[in-house]
């Protein structure tokens, strides 16, 4: 048993990974995973589901093995924390079932968090940032956030599909599998040429539907798979970089931290940090095992709410697919 | 494009560096996203700078095109009667304007002012435009009690309803991120937006199906 500090359990699961963690303020004690990998394309709720409701015992055996090997029991826990929203909904419930059901066996208290603010909380608290403007980034979200008066707002967020769909999307429609991400990022490396896409930034609002569309038009026309990739990177990145350039200077903040699945892109990081560089502002991202869902970044905010007496009676424990980042209270920032 | 003289004031070009100062020292630099504002006594120069991040190509269409579109939509805005500052020189990637002096919406937002921007909105859609980044940086209530609109940056001629749903909507948001009484202001606006325009509800209207877009799916 570790004295002192608090140790609190975390389950994420809100799309294709089920993942739980056990951690202290200090660091990530236990962890362990398993991720549902579609048969094809994009993700089908029913069946993610089923994988998670299949793999949760498991999951959290394995998690709660290597905690004991650490020293740390399940009777050491001072709460449970898991993905409330927003998510798919059977996905939700699954693993709100599972949490349920362990707080009361352990008498311990519950905590319902929010899925966006994790992944903030999580690079704050990873990157040592105290106050930044968020672009997050993933293949459900693409919002940039930042902290006023009790809540994270939402500066600006894509108008039709967010960026990790739309590469996802794109990738699919080349004949890339899945996940098209990181295989776009590849081919887009050796290229040079630049084949011009629409770029549609509205305030710090951004769309990025008709650049995916354009992009495909353009390698229907011939243009060399690579060449599309690097254009369809660059394009798509500036508008995000413009825009957290844009909340940078309206909300007068000089941090900015880069959050969600698609902040592993090695071009994107570099972009931000030019701009950052530019700008006299600090620019950071998340370890990669941080940066895409995870448990630790749920069992992190957990904790933070829990050190600040924020925990969920279980009659207010139902998921909420629709869950707004604006919607969570936050009491932790002034 | 000619370079528009619309007003004629005391200001000077240094030939060998083509940097504008006037008679007087420079005041201070404000520092938007996209471009430095030096501001001088009567005068404020927008300069936008090159971006290390993005590709050159993208860069020089962006600076190019956007400061273009600056000079061209905000003197047509001034032309149907809303307040801009006026344009006294042009080039590629500057714009030399009076100063407005006065401050920024953001820092003096009341549901009066709201109400009047409601109204300014409503006459520059109208006028068949589209701000493009409607946000309370981006407007300053000047001395004399006028409410300026700037940056025009990302404006465009249109009239289509989603255009202008999704310009509006761009404002609401910024209400809604960073000021209080969202609720409040937004009815405001509301209130000197729609007897402006004929299709004023049907803007309102897509404005609020444009915001559930984009969400979790
Ligand atoms: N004509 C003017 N008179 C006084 N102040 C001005 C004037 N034009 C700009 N400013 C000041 O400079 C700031 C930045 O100007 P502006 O909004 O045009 O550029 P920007 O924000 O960099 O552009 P963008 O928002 O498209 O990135 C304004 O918020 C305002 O404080
Ligand atoms: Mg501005």
């Amino acid at each position: 048993m570790k004295s002192g500090e608090k140790l609190v359990l975390g389950i994420e699961g809100t799309a294709w990974n089920l993942s739980a963690a056990v951690v202290s303020m200090k660091g990530v004690i236990a962890e362990a995973e398993s991720t549902y990998t579609p048969p094809s394309g994009g993700i089908h709720p029913r069946e993610a589901a089923q994988h998670h409701s299949a793999n949760i015992g498991e999951v959290l055996d394995r998690v709660f093995n290597t905690a004991s090997s650490e020293g740390v029991l399940p009777e050491d826990l001072s709460a449970v924390a898991f993905s409330q929203g927003p998510g798919l909904g059977p996905c939700l419930r699954t693993v709100a079932t599972s949490a349920r059901a362990l707080s009361l066996t352990l008498g311990i208290p519950l905590i319902g968090v929010n899925h966006c603010v994790a992944h903030i909380e999580v690079g704050r608290w990873n990157c040592g940032m105290r106050d930044p403007v968020v672009l997050y980034v993933s293949g459900a979200n693409s919002q940039v956030i930042a902290y006023r008066r009790g809540r994270y707002r939402v500066f600006g967020e894509t108008l039709d599909i967010s960026i990790g769909n739309a590469l996802d999307k794109f990738a699919r429609y080349v004949g890339l599998q899945h996940p098209g991400g990181p295989k776009v990022e590849k081919l887009a490396e050796p290229a040079e040429e630049y084949v011009p896409l629409p770029y549609v930034v509205k305030g710090m609002d951004f769309s990025f539907s008709g650049l995916a569309t354009a992009a495909r038009d353009a390698f229907d026309a011939g243009a060399p798979l690579g060449n599309v990739c690097r254009s369809f990177q660059e394009t798509a990145f500036s508008m995000l970089v413009e825009v957290g350039e844009r909340a940078l200077a309206h909300c007068g903040k000089s941090e900015m931290l880069l959050v969600g699945g698609v902040a592993a892109n090695r071009r994107l990081n570099e972009m931000l940090s030019l701009m950052c560089e530019d700008r006299g502002a600090r620019f950071d991202t998340p370890e990669d095992r941080f940066v895409r869902d995870n448990g630790a970044m749920i069992a992190i905010t957990g904790l933070i709410m829990l050190e600040n007496g924020i925990t969920t009676p279980v009659e207010a424990s139902a998921v909420n697919p629709n869950y707004r980042t604006d919607e969570v209270e936050v009491t932790w920032i002034d | 494009m000619d370079r528009l003289n619309e007003c004629d004031g005391p200001i000077y070009m240094n030939p060998s560096d083509g940097k504008y100062s006037t008679s007087r020292d420079i005041l201070f630099v404000a520092r938007g996203a996209e471009a430095v504002v030096e501001i001088f006594s009567d005068i404020a120069v927008k300069t936008r700078i090159p971006k290390r991040y993005r590709l050159k190509e993208i860069d020089t269409r962006m600076r190019k095109n956007r400061t273009f579109t600056e000079a061209r939509i905000m003197s047509e805005a001034r032309r149907i009667g809303i307040p801009t500052p006026i344009i006294k020189d042009l080039s590629d990637y500057v714009i030399v304007m009076n100063r407005v002096h006065g401050r920024l919406l953001k820092d003096c937002i009341t549901t009066e002012l709201c109400e009047r921007v409601g109204a300014l909105v409503g006459l520059l859609h109208k006028g068949g435009m589209i701000h493009g980044d409607l946000t309370t940086s981006n407007m300053i209530l000047s001395e004399d009690g006028r409410i300026y609109m700037i940056d025009f940056g990302l404006s465009f001629f249109d009239t289509e309803i989603e255009s202008r749903g999704v310009d509006v909507h761009v404002l609401f948001q910024t209400l809604k991120s960073t000021h209080d009484g969202y609720e409040d202001l937004t009815e405001a606006f509301k209130k000197g937006y729609r007897p402006i325009l004929d299709c004023a509800d049907d803007v309102l209207n897509r404005e609020r199906e444009i915001e559930k877009r984009g969400r979790y799916l």
